[in-house]
């Protein structure tokens, strides 16, 4: 579409370190994490995309870097085109981004839930508390290294957990549904089965 | 001597409108048919949970449609739904508020066991934190499903020696 | 006698004079039944005036989004159904629909009319039941049984159709579960003509129903630019006065071919979401008329797409080479080149949006849900300060959120 195409162009003009991001249907850009407001203030305000429809995060996998990837998906409400919007975390260890809840204010818990799932902190954000798992939960379920079974954390309410003895535990794989793991097609490892995460002398017990 | 004016069997002018039974008996009838639920409705279930109180299967033919979000109010909570972690302490917690006697069903696959959802978040099975009377399969089940569940739970109820429960504590 | 009144010490004196009154905080929830599922609203009120309102989110979280990334893309249909549990048929087609994108896949004309019409039966029973909900929070328990009498009918043709009363699974990538059975767009049809008078009669019920109106008129306005600004969509979005529904303005699956309108509201209240939602219940049965109407003939799978969609049953069972396909289909899952989709559909609650990433191979690297009702829900914070708390069970009734998709 050239009128789509034409939004990339028109960035670069402005925001020289913007550069196009490989996509299979809507445009898409890479932009500096230090640009991203700035960028999306721009595309806000001069391209008429009102609307912030999604905001997520990407993690690569422990040991790439650069390991995480914050994107915004924009929408227009007048002229009805999307644009994805890709940025980088300069640090895997501890990865950040500026907060967007100054342009849009339904960013808010979209930024709490990245931060929830995968620990990237939005610099300047008002109030980044976990939105889905309780508070003290000390893992981000959504990173490449913490298993889909979870892993054993006691439970916020010490006065149920005293009746009950109750405490998150590592699911059971073994007879559940089905799992398959993800990459290069490799018979025994793509292949759908209930997955073991118990541990044994093979395979140690995750640290909590 | 047999005369046609001897009163053998029940006459009421006579016993003054009295019926014997076991005392076992009338408090389970009691509570058999007035099985108030206490609905969690946390998931997909819930649906169907409100699809059983509705017109076309219609839980009041058993006495149980007397849905009561107030725990202090109801006999038998229905779990419908998945019970993950987060929610697992106020589901204690509200099962701690029903008055005794009390009574759970948990209703489908993600209540009874954690279901298809085998992952980090979900509870494995709301058995791990309150005790369950009725385990119900289907995801979800069908109404019908649920209504012979509380004919189980009412079955189970009759069953219990709830007098000398009663008199004896 | 006439004694001059005075108070004891300056200290209550100012008390009484400025009436300081402590503030309140409630929890609403997370088992509440206005709260429609397990939300809970952590409240601050002064009086009975709602001052400060937060949303705790988080108690259906079911890790989803992790399940996806460890499941072959077809594994995954059956979840689809349970993020929005009153309309999994729409579900299952904006899934499909993101991952066929991924693998630029046409499906055929007929398996796009059949999605079409699902989806929008799938949109009456969600908007059915968001009204009789609503009608309960509001004091109106007979809407709740007229809503779901009709909610059983869908029920039945959704069984004869899928199997399943609800949790349909029915959309499979690159086409469906199975064709429609004999006879059924026949019953669709002798269903919406019975329907339309039911509705208008359960409409009627509330419409100019002067509780309800005093309930709902003027409480949680929402503005057009604090609803762009939030991200609302759908009902909620329209309610507003935005003219925006991805039917219309981002055709997909062959909607640009039916005539339907989009209802907007003009002051963004309760009311007008009401009034939307019954409006779009009549659009729908339009929209469905017209599939069933010329319903197109022809296979309802893409049938060139060997690596993606299973072959027929009888094939596997008597054909070596697609018994071959079959298996690595279902060893491998539906093969997936690299790159990253995004795909919003206009679902009964809003935009449903799959953002899925691939790094080729059966399975995503990353599959991101997007939440009508979360989006919706985060106004929340905004709109429910400064009204009372039964105007927050109308306003929560109004919005109309489903729990399972907004946690995932």
């Amino acid at each position: 579409m050239p009128a789509t195409v034409a939004v990339t162009t028109l960035l670069q003009e402005k925001f020289p370190q913007v550069t196009p991001r490989a996509s299979l249907d809507l445009e898409a850009v890479n932009v500096p994490p230090a640009d991203v407001i700035a960028v999306l203030k721009a595309l806000r305000d001069d391209h008429g995309f009102d609307m912030l429809v999604d905001l997520t995060a990407i993690d690569w996998a422990e040991g790439v870097s650069p390991r995480f990837t914050v994107v915004y998906h924009v929408f227009s409400t007048t002229h009805h085109g999307y644009i994805r919007v890709a940025a980088n975390c300069a640090n895997d260890e501890l990865p950040a981004m500026p907060t967007a809840v100054g342009l849009w204010a339904g960013a808010n818990w979209h930024e709490r839930e990245a931060y929830d799932m995968f620990g990237i902190k939005f610099d300047g954000h008002p109030d980044l508390r976990r939105i889905l798992m309780w508070d003290e939960y000390p893992h981000f379920p959504l990173r490449k290294e913490f298993p889909l079974a979870g892993i054993e954390t006691p439970l916020p309410d010490p006065d149920v957990v005293a009746e009950t003895g109750a405490k998150a535990i590592a699911a059971p794989m073994m007879g559940g549904p089905f799992v398959a793991a993800t990459g290069e097609i490799n018979l025994t490892e793509a292949e759908p089965r209930a997955k073991d995460e118990s541990w044994s002398e093979v395979r140690e017990k995750p640290k909590a | 001597m047999v005369t046609p004016n001897a009163e053998l069997a029940y006459n009421s002018k006579i016993e003054g409108e009295v019926v014997v039974s076991r005392l076992d008996s009338v408090v389970n009838w009691v509570r058999t048919n007035s099985m108030w639920p206490m609905p969690m409705g946390l998931a997909c279930c819930a649906i169907e949970l409100m699809g059983t109180a509705s017109a076309r299967f219609d839980i009041a033919r058993f006495g149980a449609e007397v849905m009561r979000f107030s725990p202090r109010q109801s006999d038998c909570m229905i779990v419908a739904g998945t019970v993950t972690y987060k929610m697992a302490s106020a589901v204690r917690r509200i099962y701690d508020q029903m008055a005794e006697p009390k009574w759970v069903i948990a209703m489908g696959a993600c209540a009874s066991s954690g279901g298809m959802y085998r992952s980090y978040a979900t509870l494995q099975g709301v058995d791990r934190i309150i005790p369950v009377d009725v385990y119900v399969s289907g995801c979800p089940p069908r109404p019908e499903a649920l209504l012979d569940a509380l004919m189980k739970l009412q079955g189970k109820v009759r069953r219990e020696r709830s007098a000398t429960q009663l008199f004896s504590a | 006698m006439a004694t001059e009144f005075s108070f004891p010490d300056a200290a209550a004196k100012s008390a009484t004079a400025e009436f300081e009154t402590e503030k309140m905080s409630l929890s609403m929830g997370p088992s509440h039944p206005s709260t429609h599922g397990v939300l809970r609203l952590q409240m601050e009120l002064d009086g009975e005036v709602v001052t400060k309102c937060d949303p705790v989110l988080g108690y259906l979280h079911r890790g989803d989004e992790k399940i996806a990334e460890n499941m072959t893309y077809n594994q995954f249909v059956p979840y689809t159904d349970r993020l929005d549990y009153l309309a999994p048929l729409a579900n299952n087609m904006a899934y499909a629909i993101a991952v066929e994108k991924l693998a630029k896949l046409e499906v055929p004309a007929r398996c796009q009319a059949i999605r079409v019409l699902t989806a929008e039966m799938a949109r009456i029973s969600a908007h059915l039941l968001g009204l009789g909900a609503f009608g309960i929070d509001t004091g109106a328990w007979t809407v709740f049984m007229y809503s779901f009498t009709e909610r059983e009918k869908l029920y039945k043709l959704f069984e004869e159709l899928t199997g399943a009363r609800f949790t349909t699974s029915y959309s499979r990538i690159g086409g469906l579960q199975r064709d429609v059975p004999e006879g059924w767009t026949g019953r669709v049809n002798a269903f919406c003509d019975q329907f339309l008078p039911i509705l208008e009669e359960i409409l009627g019920m509330l419409t100019r129903n002067k509780i309800f109106m005093d309930r709902t008129v003027g409480v949680g306005a929402i503005s057009k630019a604090d609803a762009i600004a939030y991200g609302l969509t759908g009902p909620n979005l329209r309610g507003s006065g935005v003219p925006l529904d991805l039917r219309k303005d981002k055709p997909y699956s062959g909607y640009d071919q039916y005539e339907f309108d989009v209802p907007i509201g003009t002051k963004g209240d309760s009311y007008d979401r009401y009034l939307v939602r019954g409006e779009e219940m009549r659009q729908s049965v339009r929209i469905i008329r017209q599939v069933i109407a010329k319903f197109p003939c022809g296979p309802w799978y893409a049938t060139d797409a060997k690596k993606i969609f299973a072959p027929p049953k009888a094939k596997i069972l008597t054909s070596m080479e697609e018994l071959i396909q079959n298996f690595m289909l279902v060893t491998e899952g539906p093969q997936m080149p690299a790159g990253e989709v995004y795909f919003e559909a206009e679902n009964p609650k809003g935009a449903l949006g799959f953002f899925v990433v691939s790094k080729g191979g059966g399975v995503p690297w990353r599959l991101k849900i997007r939440a009508p009702s979360f989006c919706n829900l985060s106004i929340l914070p905004k709109v429910c300060v400064g009204n009372m708390v039964s105007d927050v069970v109308s306003i929560l009734g109004s919005l109309d959120f489903v729990m399972g998709e907004c946690d995932r």
